[in-house]
């Protein structure tokens, strides 16, 4: 009773005498906090004044930056991988409920650091000339004459790091929370970093700064409908525990249609977070304003911790509404692919169309959702630690095409599709990694895509869901074209010639200069050849990785 | 020796040497059609010793059988084997493969991208045996559709103009069958009997699908992705468009062995995965056979670019196997195996020979290329008119046993469509004298007078191409007898359950 009249101010929790919290199961996330807040220390101590001292010049900052990033990012990983091979029995349920440390939470905590580090590489890689992907100051007027000095002077963004641990860390929460609060302060944790992440792009900075708006306009709406969804929940079964929520929705109580409001609002706000039609508007604006290694960032984990809570809160919150949810889940899962798919056919700009294969592939995952089956859970966790990798590692290769002008200075990204043409033959290794990326998202045997497709589209036939996977084949023949016409601007189009360049850039045109591979320090190489290489293994030989997916779905049901 | 992995050997055997070619240092770039070609003969002899251990007669079905798990969740393995069929194709691949590159020898600008093509070719023949030998469904799908990739960089970079048009629409055609193909695995592994095995072909050989329905839906999704890679009327257009815009070795490998993938998948799996719906769709297959058969010829002869009249040809031959094979008669079944193979050797021979004339004249079009080149080039115009010939199913050329041994297959079921058939054989004397006539007869053009005529390595390309059509046409029996005992399973599996209908 004291949970229902005092309501959100006192939940259950704080009544009860003490909270038992297992810190052994909770480490990675912690370890993932913790070092965003030491990083954030460094920043607010290295002050700007003091960044003229020898020991925190602006090399030393960065290097101590990305090596706490990728430390802590690796060691959660690790953490987490520990967890869910030798201590299977210590897990379950921490801090009275409020964190659900299970085998599936470990999966994706795991799934989310592996695709967080191999994009925090990307994040920290350079130019040979210095040139990062990140504005000098983030707060600087685009075009103004601080920004013109401060990038003379070399300065540049270490603020970055922390924020995106922050999200990491809140992403790696997400999945594993317990109680709507939980969900929800997560959810704020992993989106609030981020807002500002995309608009903190070096080159093209009003399109960055649209682009963050956009998504933090958009986004709140999101949490808005999230905050709502649970309250209505909250009202209809008296808990904010998830577990509690699940009995209380299992016995009919004539409080039905609030449950189906809330959950319904509720699963909106991860519709968004996922860039599920109709709620899929900010999405290529948003993966085209933001800095590449951002947009690949954001692509995989926060794909990866939404479903994650998704299929948690479909699978085994409210398992007895799955009749009314069904008609819901179909409708988002063939309008999300549709759209997706159609939409994504008459797109110019690389990062755009990524954008709306995004779309797409989210339908595509959906799929594996709607069909309500162990076989779609499994189907469907695999299907994100492939497409989380391979996007991060197509975004690494879109992050490293870069404009040339007619001067040979480097500028930023070339995502015109123009500016593909001919890759092929001025840097083929780049290009062919690329073009295994796109076969994948494609869908085409050998790689990882297929055996994910197949995956989640057996699981909709297994389950009847049918007309899911018939749309899914549809979309997918269909969305082939637009994977194929950047292989063909790659290899089979003759590149822009010189004059073109030129005078593509005297009329000021954005999509005149040459796209060419730049050259880097090399950590974005290295997150590549990872990405390829999970996306071939998972290829040739996925059933190790499709066991161990079918094994979580067991354990889950 | 049936514990050495064969097939495996031979199916990694061309990756292997793509893999040299491509990773290879300066000398290896220098000389990489050499290797390439070298490799090739290399890969030839591996399948002719298979060729002599493979025992013949009846009742040994498939050999050289091989089989580990692969996807144990989705039931999959990598299992090897060959039937007769499945062994002849394989010849006939790495028969072609090594006169394909060997045409294309100076086809290439720069070394690097000779490289580039050779490995491209290599990598296509490891998809092409495997195709081949696959015994597991999902399996042979991956195969089926990876081997997309290296044909359609194969069109699309080293294509002449519209290249890029055509690669795509390949692509596309062959991705939408492929898709469509997919569904039907997709459904045999949920309606067939599942398990760590469960898209074995011998698991799933005489299964009950459940309902007549789920049968003939399941034979569908398989047979239009079959009937596109073949290619049949109504199905059959991206081929003259490949055809045109592809290098005329990499149409030889395309036509002459990719598209049997479609016909052989209709009777390696088709036929007797699903026997009562391919039943119940076989007259209607059979009209659009005979429907392919029409088209294809008078297509070709309205032609004038030289390769793209040689498409039609094929849509038209392809339309003969097709009625073989749904025919469900031994002698059908051999004719149409056989069929496979002469069509390879003779269109591919059609194909080199254009692609000779071609570099002779620059250019495509009939009316322009030649005019009394008989009197000139009297070797090119020898093997044209053998190798014409042959696509006529002239008697005493392999092609005619096997066209004769469909017809007459068919006519103890389909009486009709063979008899129909039997008048395109007039039509394809039309069309191959036709074009013989416009190249090669009349007076010589003084512009004419001095072109060459086929040197040592060209002698080289089309030789053993004749020579096999030749041999073969005298005493099939090598081929045939491979193929008598497939052909009789096939028969026996399909009309198993059919009363009082024996052949």
């Amino acid at each position: 009773m004291s949970t229902l009249t005092l309501g959100l101010l006192t939940p259950a929790v704080l009544s009860e005498p003490a909270i038992s919290i297992d810190w052994t199961t909770l480490s990675p996330v912690l370890i993932v906090l913790g070092a965003a807040v030491a990083s954030t220390l460094i920043e607010a101590v290295a002050s700007s004044r003091r960044r003229d001292r020898v020991f925190v010049q602006p090399p030393f900052l960065r290097v101590a930056q990305v090596a706490l990033s990728l430390l802590a990012v690796a060691a959660a990983g690790l953490l987490s991988l520990q967890l869910a091979l030798y201590s299977r029995d210590a897990t379950g349920f921490n801090a009275n409920g409020a964190v659900v440390i299970d085998p599936m939470a470990l999966y994706l905590q795991l799934a989310i650091a592996a695709c967080g580090l191999i994009a925090l590489l990307v994040i920290a890689d350079r130019t040979v000339q210095g040139d990062d992907a990140f504005a000098p100051q983030a707060s600087a007027i685009p075009g103004s004459d601080y920004e013109h000095k401060a990038r003379a002077r070399s300065i540049s963004q270490t603020d970055v790091y922390p924020l995106v641990l922050f999200s990491i860390g809140g992403m790696m929460l997400f999945p594993a929370a317990g109680d709507l609060i939980t969900l929800f302060v997560a959810l704020e944790v992993l989106s609030l970093p981020l807002y500002l992440l995309v608009g903190m792009a070096r080159h093209r900075r009003l399109w960055s700064q649209e682009a963050s708006l956009k998504y933090f306009l958009l986004g709140a709406f999101a949490s808005a409908f999230f905050l709502f969804g649970a309250a209505w929940v909250y009202g209809a079964t008296g808990s904010l525990k998830l577990t509690e929520i699940a009995t209380a929705v299992a016995a009919p109580n004539g409080l039905d249609p609030i449950l189906f409001v809330g959950v319904v609002g509720i699963l909106v706000g991860l519709f968004f977070k996922v860039g599920a039609v109709p709620f899929h508007s900010w999405t290529p604006d948003v993966y085209q304003g933001a800095p590449t290694p951002i947009t690949g960032f954001m692509a995989a984990c926060t794909k990866i911790a939404a479903f994650g809570v998704l299929l948690r809160i479909v699978y085994s919150t409210v398992p007895s509404l799955i009749a009314d949810l069904k008609p819901v889940l179909w409708t988002v899962a063939i309008l999300t692919m549709v759209v997706g798919t159609v939409i994504g056919l008459v797109q110019k700009d690389v990062k755009r169309l990524l954008a709306y294969s995004a779309i797409a592939h989210a339908g595509f995952i959906l799929t594996g959702v709607a069909s309500l089956s162990p076989e779609g859970l499994s189907g469907s966790l695999f299907y994100l630690f492939t497409y989380g990798v391979a996007t991060v590692g197509g975004f690494g290769v879109i992050a490293l095409v870069r404009e040339v002008d007619s001067e040979g200075h480097m500028r930023g990204e070339a995502t015109g599709l123009d500016q593909w043409r001919g890759l092929g033959r001025r840097s083929p290794l780049l290009a062919g990694t690329f073009a295994i990326f796109l076969l994948s998202f494609a869908g085409i045997p050998l790689t990882s895509g297929f055996v994910a497709k197949f995956a989640v589209f057996a699981a909709a036939f297994e389950a009847g869901a049918w007309p899911l996977a018939i749309v899914g084949l549809a979309c997918s023949a269909a969305a082939a074209f637009f994977y194929a016409r950047v292989i063909v601007a790659m290899f089979f189009e003759a590149p822009a010639t010189e004059e073109a360049v030129t005078s593509g850039l005297a009329e000021g045109g954005l999509d005149g200069g040459l796209g060419i591979g730049v050259r880097t320090l090399g950590l974005t190489q290295i997150a590549i050849a990872v990405s390829l290489g999970f996306t071939l293994v998972l290829g040739l030989v996925p059933g190790w990785f499709l066991s161990l997916t079918q094994g979580l779905a067991e354990l889950l049901q | 020796m049936q514990d050495f992995p064969w097939l495996t050997v031979l199916i990694a055997a061309p990756t292997v040497g793509a893999l040299i070619v491509w990773l290879g240092g300066g000398p290896v770039r220098r000389y990489a059609r050499q290797i390439a070609f070298v490799w090739s003969l290399v890969v030839l002899v591996l399948a002719i010793v298979i060729w002599i251990q493979f025992a013949g007669g009846p009742g040994l079905g498939v050999q050289f059988a091989e089989r580990y798990e692969w996807i144990p969740g989705f039931g999959v393995s990598y299992a090897v084997g060959v039937s007769g069929v499945g062994l002849v194709l394989i010849m006939l691949s790495v028969i072609l493969v090594p006169v394909v590159l060997l045409a294309a020898w100076r086809e290439q600008s720069s070394p690097a991208r000779q490289a580039h093509y050779a490995a491209l070719v290599l990598v296509l023949e490891t998809f092409m045996i495997a195709v081949f030998a696959a015994r597991d469904v999902f399996f042979f799908y991956l195969l089926f559709e990876a081997m997309l990739i290296p044909v359609y960089f194969l069109i699309g970079s080293f294509g002449g103009a519209g290249a890029k048009k055509a690669a795509l629409k390949f692509l596309l055609y062959s991705l939408a069958g492929g898709l469509v193909m997919l569904a039907g695995v997709i459904a045999v592994w949920t309606e067939g009997p599942g398990g760590r095995d469960g898209f074995l072909v011998d698991n799933l050989t005489g299964i009950d699908w459940g309902s007549a329905q789920a049968e003939r839906l399941i034979f569908l999704a398989f047979f239009v992705a079959f009937a596109v890679k073949a290619p049949m009327f109504p199905v059959h257009t991206w081929l003259p468009d490949a055809a045109q815009a592809a290098k005329p070795g990499t149409s030889v490998l395309l036509v002459g062995v990719l598209d049997k993938v479609g016909t052989f998948g209709m009777v390696a799996l088709c036929l007797p995965l699903f026997p009562d719906a391919s039943r119940w769709a076989a007259p209607v297959i059979v009209v659009l056979a005979v429907v392919s058969i029409f088209w294809g010829a008078f297509l070709a002869l309205g032609q004038k670019d030289i390769l793209r009249m040689i498409a039609y040809t094929s849509v038209s031959h392809f339309g003969f196997i097709v009625l073989g094979i749904f025919a469900f008669t031994e002698t059908a079944e051999i004719g149409s195996a056989f069929y496979m193979v002469n069509h390879g050797l003779s269109t591919g021979g059609l194909f080199l020979l254009a692609g000779f004339l071609i570099a002779r004249r620059g250019t495509q079009d009939m009316t322009l290329m030649g005019g009394g080149l008989q009197r000139t080039t009297p070797l090119l115009a020898g093997t044209f008119l053998v190798v014409g010939l042959s696509a006529v199913a002239l008697p005493g050329l392999s092609t005619f046993v096997s066209e004769f041994m469909v017809l007459v297959g068919s006519y103890q079921r389909w009486p009709a469509a063979a008899v129909i058939s039997a008048l395109g054989v007039i039509m394809a004397a039309l069309y191959i004298l036709i074009a013989y006539q416009k190249i090669f007869t009349g007076p010589v053009r003084e512009d004419l007078a001095g072109t060459r005529d086929l040197g040592a390595r060209e002698l080289w390309v089309v030789g053993p191409l004749i020579a096999l059509l030749l041999v073969l046409g005298f005493s099939p029996t090598p081929v045939t007898d491979k193929l008598s005992d497939p052909a009789a399973v096939v028969v026996e599996q399909v009309s198993v359950q059919e009363e009082g209908d024996q052949p």
